[in-house]
């Protein structure tokens, strides 16, 4: 019985590829059909870690998509032409990634890819992208597209990389935290990132880094890693990612006890997961990195207030329907604002079919100065047409009664580093 | 940090694997020694018993202490049940045949996890301890004075953590006891050294399958819920429990449960050490090395009894 069922699964298997080749072969001509249609909606692939270690963030990219296309279509659309989101679901795996980018392209007749944040995803899906020509949006902090290491096809509009941030955040750390820092970071891209750039930075302002603690990101049990901690330390850095972060801080507050060092963490350690948790009492006064303030501020614009009601977001950063689903509100503002650059470059470009994606990709390229506003929340933003990358203002936040409180943000120019590349030069 | 406080940090983080290690690969021990069945779902059982001490955590109201025993009870039982059901739906009809059950085991891996994923979502939640203070841990070293104490940073462990310890210790006591002194472990025992000859004695051999099965299944559910106060459930977390309960299996002897709880011991102390002095890579190379002489130079395991 169960061998009869494995030849039927293997067959019924074979039949579906056979099938989604088919499917492939023949697309050209339908796809030229669905385009020839001008009132056809816009299709954007949206490429979604709904599963996997990024499974919180892809939950909430969701909802802020979601909300952003809403407004979008409730304004008319784009260029006249509602504008539809496609998900697939790339479990946070590279590998899946780079096939969900050539299903876009083939399969779903997707107009741009959109939406990965996880930078190994990115290295993994950007390349495929780059060789299909389908423009690809990316929402991900990692500094591999503005060294130079993607393709024309792909953009980063939304959210700085993470080169800038440290680069901006440094001279905080050094001057009011102290200079001899012990980094713990996740071990892959977008961690690697955080070491080299922080280690740069930080030596720039007369400081050091005293000890490196790569953690792999599927890890699940920390303590182990704690001892190689020096006893020098004078700051800990910490970026994590993935299902256990808040085991991490909670062994990290465990280890130390009452007399830990300064502390300095990239909200990543704790995005989706309650401030107030039990266990996470020693992190008051402690500081850290915030793409856009969790807590509503007391100078709080209305475009916060605007972009917190349209996603469904309380003043304590959690989901209005659920005060104990907490957003990762520090990133997911990317996804409405490069909607938006979207939006702005289709219409420059006067988008209208698949051949004039190259157009879009010169519109968006041609973008300088973006000013804080319903569209771009977060602040003001300058996009650097050369690197594909947008820098914008950051913030520091101590914990302060359980609750981030904004102590500090940095400018633009805080964050500009020379261009390492240039991709205008690129040949489409 | 020096090399004691160190070592002793690392033994500690160790000997909670381990004991966790113990439950979870007695389980699965029990099982082969038992019916023969290698059970591919076993870190299933496992996540389920974490996911389902979540659900019943939260929704239990009053002190974290009171869900937390609600959920050491019910989802162990739970969980059992299930597995019990799993081995008489699912087991019983491909006969028990050892490559059929290992594909239908994986088919129920899936399904277990696909339908947690489906329900429960791809979060990580945490379960609150019932208990949970920071004990920081002294040391002694030689000073200008004679022997002194001081407290070392970060030489600390928590009292939940201790628990565990002493909860896994107290289980696997019972596990022994249920084995070698009830009439139900006389059967079972009966069961593994000759399952036609039990038949022939009037042992109702598939009920004693169905009971281990769901033994094995509850035994890695307990697991869980000790460990979810300190980590979290999480739909993926059967995956590392799974691979390191067949490395103990495999060193202890396939069916030695006191195989079984020294292999376990001997892998949780060098993953704790190793992974704190090296690294948490060397710590898993080191095990598969450990399998991969075992396999060579002692197959039936440290404990295991040459086939006859």
């Amino acid at each position: 019985m169960t061998i009869k069922t494995t030849g039927t699964t293997r067959r019924g298997a074979l039949k579906t590829l056979a099938g989604g080749a088919a499917a492939a072969t023949s697309l050209p001509f339908w796809a030229r059909y669905a385009q020839a249609q001008t009132s056809e909606p816009i299709r954007i692939g949206f490429q979604m870690h709904r599963t996997g270690i990024g499974a919180a963030y892809g939950r909430w990219y969701g909802r802020t998509t979601e909300a952003a296309t809403r407004l979008i279509n409730e304004a008319g659309g784009i260029n006249g032409r509602p504008v539809e989101i496609v998900i697939e679901d790339d479990g946070t795996d590279p590998k899946r990634g780079a096939e969900v980018v050539e299903k876009f392209a083939t399969q779903l007749k997707c107009d741009i890819g959109y939406g990965t944040l996880f930078s190994h995803v990115v290295a993994g899906s950007a390349p495929r992208a780059g060789e299909l020509k389908l423009p690809y949006f990316i929402v991900s902090e990692g500094h591999q597209l503005a060294s130079g290491g993607l393709n024309r096809y792909t953009i980063q509009p939304g959210i700085t990389d993470v080169k800038s941030q440290v680069q901006a955040m440094a001279p905080f750390v050094a001057a009011n935290l102290g200079k001899k820092v012990t980094m713990i970071y996740p071990d892959y891209a977008f961690g690697h990132d955080h070491r080299d750039f922080f280690s740069e930075a930080i030596a720039a302002q007369g400081g050091e880094v005293v000890a490196k603690l790569a953690i792999p990101p599927t890890e699940t049990s920390f303590t182990k890693y704690f001892p190689k901690i020096p006893r020098e330390t004078e700051v800990i850095y910490h970026v994590m990612v993935g299902p256990a972060v808040l085991t991490f801080v909670k062994e990290l507050g465990e280890f130390f006890g009452p007399s830990r060092p300064e502390m300095f963490g990239f909200i990543d350690s704790l995005e989706a997961v309650d401030i107030a948790s039990p266990g996470l009492e020693f992190l008051e006064g402690s500081y850290f990195w915030e793409g856009m303030p969790r807590y509503a501020q007391p100078d709080q614009t209305s475009f916060d207030k605007f972009y917190r009601e349209q996603v469904g977001v309380d003043a304590n950063g959690a989901s209005v329907a659920d005060p104990k689903d907490v957003s990762t509100y520090a990133h997911m503002f990317a996804c409405w604002e490069t909607l938006y650059v979207i939006k702005a470059g289709m219409e420059a470009a006067g988008y209208q079919s698949f051949k004039d994606r190259p157009a879009l990709i010169e519109a968006v390229e041609a973008m300088t100065d973006m000013a804080q506003s319903n569209e771009h929340p977060q602040g003001p933003k300058r996009f650097n047409g050369k690197t594909h990358q947008v820098f914008g203002q950051q913030y520091i936040s101590q914990v302060t009664d359980g609750k981030l409180l904004v102590k500090h943000t940095t400018s633009l120019e805080d964050g500009f580093y020379p261009d390492e590349t240039d991709y205008t030069k690129m040949p489409f | 940090m020096d090399f004691g406080p160190y070592l002793m940090l690392a033994s500690l983080e160790g000997a909670v694997m381990a004991a966790v290690l113990a439950l979870t690969a007695v389980g699965l021990s029990l099982v082969f020694g038992v019916m023969r069945v290698v059970n591919v779902a076993h870190g299933e059982f496992f996540m389920l018993g974490a996911v389902l001490a979540w659900w019943i955590a939260s929704h239990v109201g009053g002190p974290p202490a009171l869900g937390f025993v609600a959920a050491l009870i019910l989802a162990p039982l739970a969980v059992g049940a299930l597995a019990a059901l799993a081995d008489i739906t699912i087991l019983r009809r491909v006969d028990y045949d050892p490559e059929r059950t290992i594909v239908a085991t994986i088919g129920i891996l899936y399904i277990l996890q696909q339908v947690t994923l489906m329900t429960y979502g791809p979060e990580a939640r945490p379960v609150e301890p019932p208990f949970n203070s920071r004990l920081a841990l002294p040391w002694l070293e030689w000073g200008d004075t004679g022997l002194q104490m001081y407290w070392p940073w970060g030489l600390s462990t928590t009292s939940y953590k201790l628990f565990v310890i002493v909860a896994a210790v107290v289980v696997l006591l019972g596990v022994w006891a249920l084995m070698s002194r009830t009439r139900i472990g006389l059967l079972m025992r009966a069961t593994q050294l000759d399952r036609d000859m039990a038949l022939a004695f009037g042992i109702p051999v598939e009920r004693v399958y169905a009971t281990v099965f769901g033994l094995g299944g509850a035994l890695a559910a307990l697991g869980a819920v000790l460990i979810v106060p300190i980590q979290q459930a999480h739909y993926l977390m059967g995956g590392d429990p799974l691979l390191l309960s067949f490395i103990v299996v495999i060193i202890g002897g396939l069916g030695s449960l006191p195989g079984t709880v020294v292999a376990a011991i001997l892998i949780g102390l060098s993953d704790g050490i190793i992974s704190v002095f090296f690294s948490p890579m060397l710590a898993k190379i080191f095990a598969t090395l450990l399998v991969a002489l075992v396999l060579v130079f002692r197959p039936q395991g440290l404990f295991g009894v040459k086939p006859r």
